[in-house]
């Protein structure tokens, strides 16, 4: 028998360690349990490429497709169209696109590979909502200033039909280009670089 | 005698479970202020609501599909096959309604009564750990019937996290569980709506009330009961829960079920105030409503979202607003509790708050116009002034003096009697100049004179109450 009393020290020594090994025993099996709720193989693979057929568009045509379940908008722009974007500056947040995305590629005032086939996320920048399509120019309802673009139903954010955001709107930048490349004259794939541009 | 056999057995349970030790400490000694009314009617009432949602709740997930192609059809089959299938789910949906009303005015009786003040400053944190807790149940569970507004509105609420500078992107695609939402996020958000937060609701409850029976309750005069206590312990204004606040609280529980089931039987939609209209389209995500808002419950936060105008800055003004809630007892400087006892600037401050509440909880119900909008940051500006300017105009306070003991208040026979004084007086005998049949007939007209009286009198008690 131990008649010096207790040792206090040895005893705080225990705990401590039992509580280090408990934390870090803690922080081992929370990695799994956190991580098991990030998106599955199975939602990773669906972000799949997507091909598309635009061999049967209209000028002024707006094809909805779904890639990675977002939508993403095909608009064949009329001549009209194109002019018109390049007045818009002056009225636009991020007209040289600096602060948003897309691929090097369609980092241009019109933001796509080809001017007259403008493809985008359909999803607005600010609280993702999917803007409608209003390429009608100056409705009752949008007021004069409307040069025909996206307009957001939930929060009230303009986009051009560029996809370029209007000032003093709450969605922070232009809307998002995905990465695409022309197969050939008639046919698009949604989610992938050309080779040459991915390099 | 000998004890009968059900004693015995009675007895031998008591042995072994402080049952009867739980029992006296909570019901039958548990000593409540006298002078509760009608305001002190919402906590049993909100213990009520939780009941109803767990049992309803129960039974919907008895039939209800977490699954992205069979969610929407799993409800539709609820309402139309099940037997009583619509009974329950009316229930629910109207339940998660009722819980929000239920919880305001007990909040707001709170802030009336200086509930949250010191000592019952836990009782605070507590009750509004369940309010978020409560929020974060009524989101998810709008998900799962997945319809559009289920579907755009998580949509929108999960964005709100990729506003988070830095890790936000990631953040909100780990609560989605998918790039977009989608059945990942439908299947958490059921699991969590039907375990995980259901679960923290019971214990934050389970807090709320032994802390609440730590210290006692307030009451509308704010005076400390425990203070004055006869020979045997007993505060002097006190009385027992049991029998009677159980018998009192279930008077409310009548009247409450008779506007529950109104509303479930005649208006369960509420005119797309509970069950919004464009949640019976399935959910579509290749287009948004034309005008999506929250449920009302979430609109007075979602009318500051909106009202100002960066991103970042409108989440951290949105969520601001709930933890400015938390903060109140330190907020608070004033020395009395009640606002009966409290200086006309607090009173004054409480009715603004409760306008701008109200208006914006009605904007964020309406599309944001740009006159809505500035309508909006007003009023944000007098919620958030409310709270942030409290350390500063509380000390400015005259208060009146508090009594000792809790003081009696007019009573039922008053009022009617003050009542019948107005009429007697707004309205005035006409007696005809001779009755047609003989008879000495009376008619009663309006006072104009009287009305006037009657309505400078009631001014100036209103003004009178608000000094």
């Amino acid at each position: 028998m131990n008649n010096k009393g207790v040792d206090k020290s040895k005893r705080q020594f225990l705990t401590s360690a039992l509580t280090v090994v408990g934390a870090v025993g803690t922080g081992y099996i929370a990695v799994p349990f956190l991580a098991q709720m990030q998106p599955s193989v199975k939602a990773k693979a669906a972000g799949a490429p997507v091909e598309v057929d635009i061999s049967k568009m209209e000028p002024g045509q707006l094809l909805r497709v779904a890639w990675r379940g977002k939508p993403v908008w095909i608009l064949n722009r009329t001549p009209d169209v194109i002019a018109t974007l390049g007045t818009l500056d002056t009225e636009l947040r991020d007209p040289a696109s600096e602060e948003s995305v897309q691929p090097a590629s369609a980092k241009n005032p019109l933001r796509s590979l080809k001017p007259e086939l403008f493809v985008a996320v359909g999803i607005c920048t600010h609280l993702g909502c999917s803007p409608t399509f209003r390429p009608e120019i100056a409705p009752a309802d949008l007021g004069e200033k409307w040069k025909g673009g996206f307009f957001c139903p939930c929060h009230g954010s303009w986009f051009d039909l560029a996809g370029r955001v209007y000032r003093g709107v709450p969605a922070p930048t232009n809307l998002e280009i995905p990465p695409y490349r022309y197969v050939s004259d008639t046919q698009l794939v949604i989610g992938e670089l050309a080779k040459e541009a991915s390099a | 005698m000998k004890p009968s056999r059900l004693t015995l057995c009675g007895n031998w349970f008591l042995d072994r479970f402080p049952m009867a030790k739980v029992w006296n400490e909570h019901m039958t000694h548990y000593y409540a202020p006298k002078n509760f009314n009608t305001w002190y009617f919402f906590g049993s009432l909100a213990l009520l609501v939780l009941v109803i949602q767990i049992v309803t709740g129960i039974l919907l997930t008895m039939n209800y599909k977490p699954d992205a192609k069979l969610a929407f059809d799993s409800v539709e089959y609820i309402m139309r096959e099940v037997p009583w299938g619509w009974l329950v789910r009316y229930m629910h949906s109207t339940g998660a309604s009722a819980f929000f009303i239920v919880v305001y005015l007990h909040m707001f009786r709170g802030l009336m009564y200086g509930s949250f003040k010191h000592p019952r400053e836990l009782i605070w944190i507590f009750g509004m750990c369940i309010f978020v807790a409560l929020m974060a149940e009524a989101f998810m569970g709008y998900l799962l019937p997945w319809g559009q507004m289920s579907y755009w509105g998580a949509q929108v609420i999960i964005s709100l996290f990729s506003a988070i500078p830095v890790i936000g992107d990631d953040l909100s695609l780990w609560i989605r569980g998918d790039y977009v939402v989608s059945d990942a996020t439908l299947n958490r958000f059921f699991a969590f709506h039907v375990i995980a937060v259901p679960l923290a609701l019971v214990m934050l409850v389970f807090l709320h009330i032994v802390a609440l029976h730590e210290v006692g309750s307030n009451n509308p005069d704010g005076v400390e009961i425990k203070k004055i206590k006869d020979a045997k312990g007993v505060p002097l204004d006190g009385i027992a829960f049991h029998p009677y606040y159980t018998v009192k609280d279930i008077v409310g529980v009548a009247v409450f079920l008779i506007f529950f089931s109104t509303v479930i039987f005649y208006m369960p939609e509420m005119n797309g105030f509970f069950l919004e209209h464009a949640n019976f389209i399935p959910a579509d995500p290749m287009k948004t409503p034309e005008h999506i808002a929250p449920v009302w419950y979430f609109t007075p936060f979602y009318a500051i979202l909106r009202a100002i105008p960066d991103k970042f800055a409108g989440v951290i003004a949105m969520f601001g607003a709930i933890i400015v809630l938390f903060m109140l007892p330190w907020l608070d400087r004033g020395p009395v509790k009640s606002i009966r006892y409290r200086g006309g600037i607090y009173k004054k401050a409480l009715v603004l708050f409760v306008i701008s509440f109200l208006v914006l909880g009605y904007l964020g119900t309406q599309p944001a116009t740009p006159a809505a909008v500035i309508i909006a940051r007003i009023f944000t500006a007098i919620y958030f002034g409310f709270f942030l300017l409290m350390p500063i105009y509380t000390r400015w306070e005259i208060t009146k003096p508090v009594p000792v003991r809790v003081a009696s208040q007019a009573g039922m026979k008053e009022c009617v009697a003050e009542l019948k004084q107005a009429f007697d007086e707004i309205t005035t005998v006409v007696t005809p100049a001779t009755g047609s049949n003989g008879q000495a007939g009376s008619k009663r007209g309006l006072s104009i004179k009287g009305i006037v009286n009657v309505i400078t009198r009631f001014a100036k008690k209103l003004k009178a109450s608000l000094d």
